[in-house]
């Protein structure tokens, strides 16, 4: 049997939940968002990443109804949303400080939304129990807020924000005030939830791996652009700019020039002391044009011995081992001075390590590893 | 314990007996014997009964209740009001002005508020009474309440209203069922402070108020102008009385409650 890929995205067929066309929002002669366009497709769970002050955050206040762009349009299931206030607009929001009622009840919070719409009691009491039993908060629906622990209010913010069954939810930083573990056990929790209720998700998240793990499509936002808008694997393993690659996980950056040398593959100049390069790249690069090479630490082995059939070898001395348990990632100085980092699974117990500070290594990786950047 | 050395009991000493040494001496002579305020003339408790028989102190004190009453519901009402929009208004113009405005009858002598209240009452022709009483309150007192108000409104979390408006609620809804619940204590204590300003303003009162009604203070003052008598010094104690009362309670209530709240929040730490 073969799996049905959800890329609603690739399907020129699918209409688009949400619709931003050229928006562009500004606070006095601050730009948050610059003339910016995006799809976003029913029941995708969709991530928008950043570093703060990118825009990202206002993007999500202006789908909430809390901010109107200055120009341009947002639709809704192909309706226009500007002129629709907050209380009137089928999308909920779950706050970053998750803004629960503190003077009602668990319970009460839930069911506050489903009051708003003067549906028949018997009707709220069956959803909320739904919706406790969704977060497995059974035990405790008659316990006010400030009662309960963190982790157990963000589950709280959730329900509340489900509660009313939204086309869109957009959840704020949702996992911020969670410690690590505890964040894990969620974005698992979350995305099992999404998937249970159907709803269309937008997250809003400085934290990359947040983004990787629980997102189908992550746009990497930077000063109110869009810099790329890809799924995880393909943000991680074909960045299209220094930018992103270097936002998303760890990545060695290599500055040199680029020169053919056969269909797609490019010998990249980096300093004279050092042998050329060989990489791969879809994207055509003309002769002498500056390229930066993207290089994950994973992807890059190393070695005590000089290894046979490498398409890029250079030689080194450790610098600096950052045992972190599972893995090891060994910093590399190059006899220019340039720092590779390169990092191996620690499969075996670290007493039988063979490489240790100031061994001189050798550096490999075939040429399609990397990426060929041209920014 | 801790001993405190003997400058630190000496200045505890003169500071309290500064403070209630009067208040003392009137508690005491409150219940004299004797008709001459100075002389002790040995136990009774006659004058608190004479009090219940003067009609004209009875009448002050209603009234007095009265405007308390009114002047502090209104002044709330709309120094709550006044608070909101200055504080969540955004950015309208005149703001800061306005901002400005609402603190100067504050720092204003109160001889100047009364004086120009009066002129007011004259100019438009209304007649002085209970009602004059209540409006020079309210314009007054107001002003403290959204003090109290706007400084509680200021710390308030923003995205609590945000969520309700999520939720369904129009602006008027989020503020009845959110805001309004969650700055309840702050609008207690401004109607609690509007009330006591009331209870005790003689200024004020004496331009407002006109034949038909008096407050208490202004009773008091003008009988004592005739001379002290031990009546005056079994209600002032019967006052003292009532806001000893009432300051204690409400200080136990808040205790109680905060220990509360530091339970509850202990139980929630321990079944994470």
């Amino acid at each position: 049997m073969q799996a049905i890929e959800f890329e609603p995205w690739d399907d020129p067929q699918q209409k688009p939940l949400i619709r931003f066309q050229n928006v562009t929002k500004r606070f006095g002669d601050f730009t948050a968002i610059d003339d910016l366009s995006l799809d976003i497709f029913e029941k995708e769970f969709f991530a928008l990443l950043g570093p703060s002050g990118c825009g990202k955050t206002t993007m999500m206040r202006m789908l909430g109804g809390f901010e109107t762009p200055t120009k341009g349009r947002i639709e809704l299931a192909g309706k226009d949303i500007g002129p629709v206030p907050p209380n009137k607009r089928a999308v909920n929001m779950m706050f970053q400080s998750y803004a629960l009622f503190p003077h009602l009840s668990i319970w009460d919070n839930i069911a506050f939304g489903l009051r708003r719409d003067k549906k028949p009691k018997d009707e709220i009491d069956r959803r909320v129990e739904e919706m406790l039993k969704l977060t497995r908060l059974e035990k405790f629906a008659r316990r006010k807020p400030h009662q309960i622990s963190g982790g157990q209010r963000q589950r709280v913010a959730l329900a509340r924000s489900l509660a009313k069954a939204p086309k869109l939810l957009l959840l704020d930083e949702p996992l911020g005030a969670l410690d690590k573990k505890l964040r894990q056990d969620t974005q698992f929790e979350l995305m099992d939830i999404q998937e249970t209720t159907g709803t269309t998700f937008v997250i809003v998240t400085h934290d990359q791996e947040e983004a990787m793990t629980v997102a189908s499509r992550v746009a990497v936002m930077d000063e109110g652009r869009l810099i790329q808008v890809e799924t995880p694997a393909r943000i991680y393993e074909t960045p299209n700019s220094v930018y992103v690659a270097d936002f998303i996980g760890d990545v060695n950056i290599i500055n040199g020039e680029a020169t053919a040398i056969g269909e797609e593959r490019y010998r990249i100049t980096w300093g004279d002391a050092l042998p050329p390069l060989v990489a791969t790249s879809a994207k055509p690069f003309s002769d002498g044009q500056t390229c930066h090479l993207a290089i994950r630490p994973e992807k890059v082995t190393i070695s005590t011995e000089k290894p046979q059939e490498a398409d890029n070898a250079v030689q080194g001395k450790v610098l600096d081992i950052a045992y972190l348990g599972n893995l090891s990632t060994y910093h590399v100085e190059l006899p220019t001075g340039t720092i590779i980092k390169a990092q191996t699974a620690n499969t075996r117990r670290i007493a039988r390590r063979n490489i240790t500070w100031e061994d001189p290594v050798w550096l490999s990786w075939t040429a399609t590893a990397g990426v060929m950047l041209a920014e | 314990m801790m001993r405190l050395s003997w400058f630190n009991v000496v200045s505890l000493t003169l500071g309290f007996v500064f403070l209630y040494l009067p208040m003392v001496i009137l508690v005491i002579f409150s219940f004299n014997e004797s008709k001459l305020v100075t002389v002790w003339a040995g136990f009774s408790t006659k004058w608190y009964g004479e009090l219940l028989q003067n009609e004209a102190f009875l009448n002050a004190a209603w009234v007095t209740l009265k405007v308390a009453v009114m002047s502090s519901t209104l002044a709330t009402a709309l120094g709550t009001m006044a608070a909101y929009v200055l504080v969540r208004g955004g950015r309208f113009f005149g703001r800061t002005l306005f901002s400005g405005m609402i603190y100067a009858p504050l720092v204003m002598p109160e001889v100047i508020t009364g004086l120009s209240l009066l002129l007011l009452f004259i100019g438009i022709g209304l007649d002085r009474g209970v009602m004059t009483i209540v409006l020079a309150h309210t314009t007054f007192s107001m002003c403290y309440v959204s003090v109290v108000v706007s400084s509680r409104l200021v710390t308030f979390d923003r995205s609590l209203e945000e969520a309700a408006l999520d939720l369904g609620c129009s602006p008027a809804e989020a503020f009845r069922l959110v805001t309004l619940p969650i700055i309840a204590p702050a609008v207690i204590s401004g109607w609690l402070l509007a009330f006591t300003l009331s209870l005790d303003d003689l200024v004020i009162a004496s331009f407002t108020s006109g034949p038909s009604a008096t407050t208490l203070p202004i009773k008091i003052f003008s009988a004592v102008r005739l001379g002290v008598s031990p009546e005056i010094n079994a209600l002032s104690t019967l006052m003292i009385g009532i806001v000893t009362v009432g300051v204690i309670a409400a200080s136990l209530v808040s205790k109680q409650s905060m220990i509360r709240q530091k339970r509850e929040e202990q139980q929630a730490a321990r079944a994470q």
